[in-house]
């Protein structure tokens, strides 16, 4: 509450300075236009203690074990300052308190890092996907996808390099059905001028900030006039504030079409949860696959990272076949959000090298490494690289 | 009352099943089908002049009975389409039509949302084949994507409930989603096809999709011949992209439908190249191609034929003229294999009557 008003208080200082250019967004956006994507002086601090962090570590199902498992070995042999406070979830139970456990600890340390919690929707309906509800208590707003060509790895097409910002908390992911008469489900798409606005600047921040020249907006404003008529609308508002970077939109099945002919045409795409989830998995998809993409969810003041296409991977469990790629990508993206850079692109560069030039790859991108000796590797670059580490 | 309603889905499984019987008013000869051929707007007359000409030289028994298609409004002040249009598609049930333009703020709804609820258009079906001579990166695709079209996210209905937030409906109903189910069922078992996969997103949309998915498994019951399978929305867009072969044919709500559909369409080479056709109640089908009016180029000769050639292709198979469908197919993949006479959109730069004679001149090869 108090972080708010301080917030507020320093709005009121830059609202003078930028009011011209952003006019009415500055009010609606008061509190996100002063925190960056790290964190602001007003709002809640990673937890740090000793000069190391704590990280809330959510394993999940599937894969998700065995790959955070790797992520800790290689903090660990980097002599990475990251502890981590270890939170079970058990997808199979019906009570809601092992996701409100972590939600708490994510909470508690800022920062998460996350394997995917399974859904099994033979439970009824009461029982809401755990991943969604972490996502909209935490209020993550932002979901960031960087998709790019990897020079190892063999694709159909060259040359991407797309950012992709999803609206991660509204939408069609609502989680607001009714069965209004016998055999008729209804099912509620919630679109807002405020999370459009915030998506949009977010999109326009991140842009800025990255060097994008253009921003596209993803919809289906044909069809849904009111509800993506009003995102893009939003939209549309931002983009007059940021005059440097140019603005377009396209229609959600054009945009499939175009990505999967010419994605190099595309720079940074913006838009709501459920094209997002579409578009994300199409381009995750042209650039190698889920096993190469990390992922991250940006709210205000959390931050829980995993990978990009949120596959829990239950055919691949516990088989020593899963790409450590995405998770150990994704560990690095949180590094940097943590400000170890160095960590960040020691781990970041080693992983890139193991990938491109010795080419070890695991089944998924058409070798035939396992993914301990993926790691082992990568664990080999860190060490060649003069850093100080533990034993191997 | 649950027998009428068993006697009706019976008659509409068995009426969508059973090869369609020739048509014949008194006044035509022996053997000819009568379609209803709505030629559209922008490129629409030129394309289906072109595919008229190359039925009259397969020598195909289809007798050709062109409507326009317009928004007029009826008594009570609905908006209906022309009631000759709507008596010609009702004698002859089968229609191939052109691209329509949707003009902005004309005041009345777009006539392809006016034909799908005039004649509950129900299932749109887009069979997605590579084609040989036109390269895309990919390469043996070959499925099939079946798209509940009457209901789902596009039921239009919207509300804005206070200033700054808007509610969409999506609407799923036990009815829609069993009928796409059985015609989905019905049409791998016709065609031959091996499985059935139901795309969802029941993991976030628990009630809606798991409707939908539950009607699925049900009609699944009564087939067992065919494979089915159910697939997240997402894993079905990552997979589609790294590996098209592995899935056959797809069913699924409205909005995933549209989606995925112009997915495939541009695996093989996009909208310009895709045959498509809308199955409706009562035995009706109107067959279409999916692209624009471009009407940039229309008048120009200059417009690309395929995909109103392909739809028509498909409408001959519906109607159970195979030899004439597979003649007319081979024609023109051949063409676009030789690559000598190729529109502008496929790489050449011939006109649409050039590509149209070649065809023409192959068909008539073959017999």
């Amino acid at each position: 509450m108090a972080a708010s008003s301080a917030v507020l208080s320093m709005s009121k200082i830059i609202k003078p300075f930028w009011g011209g250019r952003l006019g009415n967004t500055v009010k609606v956006l008061g509190p996100t236009l002063t925190s960056s994507r790290g964190k602001s002086s007003a709002s809640p601090l990673p937890a740090k203690y000793g000069g190391r962090h704590t990280v809330t570590l959510i394993p999940g199902d599937g894969i998700g074990p065995e790959l955070l498992n790797h992520v800790r070995e290689v903090f660990r042999f980097s002599c990475v300052p990251v502890d981590f406070e270890v939170v079970y979830v058990n997808s199979a139970l019906s009570t809601e308190d092992d996701i409100n456990n972590a939600i708490t600890a994510i909470r508690r340390n800022g920062v998460g890092l996350k394997g995917n919690i399974e859904t099994n929707h033979i439970m009824p309906p009461s029982v809401k996907s755990r991943n969604n509800l972490l996502r909209t208590s935490l209020d993550l707003y932002a979901n960031v996808m960087h998709c790019q060509s990897l020079p190892g790895v063999q694709t159909r097409h060259k040359d991407i390099d797309i950012l992709i910002i999803r609206e991660n908390t509204e939408g069609e992911y609502s989680s607001l059905e009714h069965e209004s008469v016998s055999g008729v489900v209804e099912s509620l798409k919630i679109i807002t001028r405020n999370n459009s606005l915030r998506i949009a600047d977010y999109a326009f921040r991140l842009a800025r900030e990255k060097g994008r020249r253009r921003v596209t907006a993803v919809h289906k404003a044909n069809i849904m006039k009111l509800g993506d008529g009003l995102f893009l609308q939003c939209c549309k508002e931002v983009a007059s504030g940021y005059p440097d970077v140019k603005f377009d939109s396209m229609i959600v099945d054009n945009t499939t079409m175009q990505l999967v002919s010419n994605p190099e045409q595309f720079d940074v795409m913006v838009m709501p949860n459920l094209y997002g989830n579409v578009v994300s998995n199409v381009c995750a998809g042209l650039v190698g696959g889920p096993g190469l993409v990390p992922g991250a969810n940006y709210g205000r003041d959390y931050a829980v990272f995993e990978t990009a296409t949120r596959n829990t991977g239950k055919s691949i469990a516990d088989r020593n076949i899963a790409n450590p790629t995405a998770m150990l990508l994704a560990s690095c993206m949180m590094l940097d959000h943590l400000k170890l850079y160095d960590y960040a692109s020691l781990i970041r560069n080693a992983i890139l090298t193991c990938m491109n030039e010795t080419r070890l790859h695991t089944a998924d991108i058409g070798g035939q490494g396992t993914t301990s000796e993926v790691v082992q590797s990568i664990m080999r670059i860190i060490q060649s690289k003069g850093q100080l580490t533990t034993e191997l | 009352m649950a027998g009428n309603a068993w006697r009706s889905m019976l008659s509409q499984v068995v009426g969508v099943a059973v090869r369609r019987p020739a048509l014949c008013s008194t006044s035509l000869p022996r053997g000819m089908h009568t379609v209803t051929m709505i030629p559209g707007d922008g490129i629409g007359p030129e394309i289906s002049s072109a595919v008229m000409k190359i039925f009259e030289a397969a020598k195909a028994p289809i007798q050709w009975e062109e409507r326009n298609v317009t928004a007029i409004k009826g008594p009570g002040g609905k908006w209906m389409i022309p009631p000759d249009a709507k008596e010609s598609m009702d004698k002859s049930k089968i229609g191939l039509k052109g691209p329509l333009k949707t003009p902005i703020a004309a005041g009345h709804p777009s006539m392809n949302l006016l034909l799908r609820k005039t004649f509950d258009l129900y299932a749109n079906v887009r069979p997605c084949v590579s084609i040989e001579g036109y390269k895309t990166p990919y390469t043996d695709v070959n499925l099939v994507t079946i798209r509940e079209n009457t209901e789902g996210e596009y039921s239009g209905i919207e509300h804005l409930i206070v200033d700054g937030v808007v509610q969409s409906i999506k609407l799923i109903t036990e009815d829609a989603s069993r009928r796409i189910a059985e015609y989905a069922f019905e049409y791998a078992r016709n065609n031959q096809r091996s499985s059935v996969t139901a795309v969802h997103k029941a993991n976030i949309m628990r009630m809606s999709d798991g409707l939908f998915l539950r009607k699925c498994r049900e009609v699944a019951e009564a087939y067992k011949d065919i494979k089915f399978t159910e697939m997240y929305l997402d894993t079905v867009c990552l997979n589609m992209v790294q590996d098209p072969t592995e899935f056959d044919v797809l069913v699924m709500p409205n909005l995933y439908g549209d989606i995925l559909s112009d997915l495939c369409a541009g695996l093989i080479g996009g909208l310009g190249v895709t045959p498509s056709g809308n199955i409706g109640a009562n035995g009706v089908a109107i067959f279409e191609s999916v692209h624009g009016t471009a009407p940039d180029i229309a008048g120009l000769d200059m417009a690309n034929p395929t995909a109103l050639l392909l739809s028509a292709v498909m409408m001959l198979r519906h109607m159970g003229l195979h030899g004439y469908g597979k003649k007319i197919e081979t024609a023109c993949f051949d063409t676009i294999r030789d690559k000598k006479v190729l529109t502008k959109d496929l790489g050449g730069n011939s006109k649409c009557s050039e590509f149209t004679a070649d065809i023409c001149r192959r068909v008539q090869d073959m017999d």
